[in-house]
């Protein structure tokens, strides 16, 4: 009787030892201080107008204008506020809810945008829009990446996979002049570079994230040298590909603000929608994910049970690859045309981060993916108008909110307790 | 030890295998140690991966495209198309990169091979860092962000001081080390306070690094050169430079002394200090670490710190040895991450480390000399280096392919316990 009310006390203590955080105040805090300086002590004087609707929308928003200092002083009250809630919460040994996270986000977004728009107009949908399609080869990137690394292969190759579908569609799309036979190539290459890395990390036992790191430097040389060689030698038969058009839903597209952003997309966008949807739901609601994750989690358990474990690594890891290998695609059929060298430029370490950000979830990848995007296209909006911010700080900022984002609020991330390491059978 | 498992091993099944021939298992353990050895197989990684390079190299070769055309008519015109372009291109590699034959005279033709040891400096302090933190089960992407803050930290030092030779290429270099060291330990801190993922963290504090110094290199006060529109700093003066060693005929520069010194410091903190241990064991396994009394995460702050220090000197080489008239947001040249490489081939021992280097520091030069000669892209070098890479990592696949003998197949017929025993 004795033992159980100790045990019980001390679980008790430990549990609220354990509870009480203070990461996520503290993130706050520093943010708000941000905001402080920012948009209070420097702020801005001015009307600073956002644009909701195209000239040519059926449905016409009337755009907002905001007194910029006035928003801003507002808003920074709110974002403090925010922050006071937050730090009563953990003294009462509460954690802050995710609600609170967006809305902070939210909040010190508008104010941002208020700021660095003074006497300007931002085209919202136009940044929304280039938001979803700068996304794209993120998240295909971060979905193969997820799939690998819950059936326990990590996945450093994702760099890799984006380029070669980008090198490879635009070869094959170029030559045959059919820009579908381009996607199909895209995930074919995807593939070949998942068997290497499937080959040497599960056969040849080589540190997965060795393999990884190398194979994109290979892949790199690869198409560079390729380049080069072929595709310069003749830029028109070989590196010319033709681009899916932007196809518009009808009536979806004609839905204020959402519309024009979401459905008026090329065809990889559309099929990015639904590789979120069924990733997601094939992870996490059918046989083959249950199997897919018990070989990620404890490979011996399943070899027990009957689930062959290096099988369903080989084929699931090169599934993975078909999925980026097709995120790669957008860089050549979806947007910019021919292929360029090292035309990825980092992208497959941001969907890499995106993975880690999202906690090996497709759904929280892709809204990791999503932030990355809106960063980079907002840097491009921004310096469109002219803002008074130096360019380096707002392609910076994406990568400063990650790491906060990390270090405050994810903190100790646990992926799948197999992910990269090799099974042998006994 | 060994005592008590020879005297308990006979009773074992153990014996029944040793008595064999004399004579032929002596001469198959010293084949198979040879040919198991790692140091064969390193061997034959390379040429495997030198023949793979050679077939890109045939096949996109516009002569060979030619005569393969007619290749049943005259298969020998092929034959001769192929011969023409590899050892054009292998060639040219290897003037590029060790003794050119065409200069006249031995100080001409050496030069290339100091030219293989300056391109080797910085990829050997890069990769030194970033194997130790392979060794304590750290993955540091972030070379290239550590090496753009040193290099920006050495360079402010280098052009805006007037100090006496000596002192100003000190401090310099302190700063420039520092400031790596800094930028690196600022991963380990925030992994050992709030468990964020390394890898993460040092990707994203590349991109934060580039985008500073490149806003740094374009605000006039800063680092621009004064009276300059362009993202590019002064020049350095000349007392903070790093001198030439050989005399002004070669490029190389005391940045290679600095470079064995830091890779026998390497070999001692890794080896023969109790940090070092620390560092490995926590590499190993953390949880044993923990349960044996080591502090895990000071062990994760310190290992960042130096793995940034010295990649920061690889920073610090390319700004005040390699190119000394001023640095823009490229000077880290890529190294950040060629040096995973490097620090991959070297097994992040820290003389392995050593000879990788100086091997990919060889491609580099030769790379380069081959582009210039055959007009073959030097991007065929990063495809050949990461092939290599990947064999060394797959001994296995390397027997498999020369038809080897399986590592193992003849040891264990033949344990040392046996041995011993024989010799009693």
């Amino acid at each position: 009787m004795t033992t159980t009310t100790a045990s019980e006390s001390v679980s008790a203590s430990l549990e609220s030892a354990s509870i009480k955080s203070w990461k996520a105040p503290i993130a706050y805090a520093i943010f708000s201080l941000i905001a402080i300086v920012l948009f209070v002590v420097n702020g801005r004087d001015g009307v600073s107008r956002f644009r909701l609707s195209n000239d040519a929308d059926v449905i016409q928003l009337a755009p907002i204008d905001n007194p910029t200092r006035l928003t801003c002083v507002l808003l920074v009250v709110l974002l403090v506020a925010i922050t006071a809630y937050a730090a009563w919460l953990s003294s009462r040994a509460k954690r802050a809810p995710l609600w609170l996270t967006i809305l902070f986000a939210l909040a010190f977004m508008w104010a941002f945008l208020t700021w660095a728009a003074a006497g300007e107009t931002i085209p919202i949908t136009g940044l929304l829009l280039g938001t979803v399609a700068l996304s794209a080869p993120l998240i295909f990137g971060s979905l193969g990446g997820v799939i690998s690394e819950r059936v326990g292969v990590v996945n450093v190759a994702i760099e890799g996979q984006l380029l070669a579908g980008a090198f490879l569609s635009a070869f094959v799309a170029s030559v045959t002049g059919n820009p579908w036979v381009g996607l199909v190539a895209a995930m074919v290459a995807g593939v070949l570079v998942s068997f290497l890395l499937a080959a040497f990390s599960i056969k040849y036992i080589v540190d997965q994230v060795i393999v990884g790191v190398v194979l994109n430097v290979l892949v790199a040389g690869l198409t560079s040298f390729l380049y080069s060689t072929v595709l310069t030698s003749n830029t028109p038969l070989f590196n010319s590909p033709p681009r899916f058009p932007r196809i518009s839903i009808p009536f979806l597209s004609e839905i204020p603000i959402l519309g024009p952003v979401l459905f008026r997309q090329t065809i990889i966008i559309y099929c990015m929608y639904i590789a979120v949807f069924v990733v997601w739901w094939a992870l996490f609601r059918t046989k083959w994910g249950l199997r897919l994750r018990a070989v990620g989690e404890h490979p011996q358990a399943a070899d027990t049970v009957g689930i062959k474990v290096n099988a369903t690594r080989f084929w699931n890891v090169a599934l993975a690859g078909a999925i980026a290998g097709f995120g790669g695609a957008y860089f050549t059929l979806g947007s910019v045309g021919g292929f360029t060298k090292e035309m990825t430029a980092g992208a497959g370490f941001i969907a890499l981060a995106a993975v880690i950000f999202g906690r090996w979830d497709p759904i929280r990848a892709t809204l990791a993916a999503l932030l990355f995007g809106f960063a980079t296209n907002l840097q491009n909006v921004l310096g469109a108008i002219g803002s008074g911010v130096p360019s380096e700080f707002l392609l910076m900022l994406p990568y400063v909110v990650t790491i906060f984002a990390v270090a405050g609020l994810v903190g100790y991330v646990r992926g799948p307790a197999a992910s990269g390491k090799p099974y042998i059978k006994a | 030890m060994s005592e008590t498992t020879a005297t308990t091993a006979p009773s074992a099944n153990e014996p029944k295998l040793a008595p064999e021939p004399e004579g032929r298992s002596r001469s198959n353990q010293v084949f198979s140690d040879i040919v198991n050895g790692s140091f064969v197989i390193s061997i034959l990684a390379v040429l495997f991966a030198l023949v793979i390079g050679a077939i890109l190299i045939a096949v996109t070769n516009e002569d060979v495209q030619a005569a393969s055309g007619y290749f049943f008519a005259a298969p020998g015109d092929t034959f001769g198309a192929i011969w023409n372009a590899v050892s054009g291109a292998y060639g040219a590699l290897f003037q590029g990169s060790i003794y050119n034959f065409r200069r006249d005279g031995f100080l001409d033709g050496i030069k290339p091979l100091t030219e293989t040891l300056t391109f080797a400096t910085p990829l050997i302090a890069a990769a030194l860092g970033i194997g130790i933190a392979f060794r304590v089960g750290l993955f540091n992407i972030g070379g290239r962000g550590q090496m753009l803050i040193a290099a920006a930290c050495a360079g402010w030092v280098g052009f805006s001081f007037q100090l006496p030779w000596g002192v100003h290429l000190i401090v310099a270099l302190v700063a420039g080390i520092a400031g790596g060291a800094l930028w690196g330990g600022l991963v380990g801190f925030l992994k050992a306070r709030t468990g964020a993922h390394e890898v993460i963290l040092t990707i994203m504090l590349n991109y934060v690094a580039f985008y500073l110094i490149s806003w740094m290199l374009r605000t006039p006060g800063l680092l621009q050169k004064p009276g300059s529109v362009n993202p590019k700093s002064p020049a350095m003066f000349e007392t903070a430079t790093l001198p030439e060693i050989l005399g002004p005929r070669y490029n190389l520069h005391l940045g290679f002394l600095l470079v064995i010194a830091a890779t026998f410091f390497a070999w001692w903190l890794l080896n023969r200090s109790s940090l070092g241990f620390q560092f490995r064991a926590v590499g190993e396994n953390p949880n044993a670490a923990r349960v044996a009394g080591i502090n895990v995460k000071n062990t994760y702050v310190y290992a960042m710190l130096i793995s940034g220090g010295l990649v920061g000197l690889a920073g610090v080489m390319q700004v005040l040895g390699t190119v000394t008239t001023g640095f823009s947001a490229g000077i880290d040249a890529g190294i950040g991450f060629d040096a995973i490489t490097v620090a991959l081939l070297g097994r992040s021992k820290p003389w392995g480390i050593f000879a990788a280097g100086i091997l990919f520091g060889a491609f580099k030069a030769g790379g380069f000399a081959m582009q210039a000669a055959e007009g073959i892209p030097v991007d065929i070098v990063t495809v050949v280096q990461s092939m290599i890479v990947l064999f060394i990592a797959a001994p296995p696949l390397i027997r498999a392919v020369f038809f080897l003998p399986k590592q193992g197949a003849r040891r264990r017929l033949l344990p040392n316990v046996s041995k011993e025993v024989a010799a009693k």
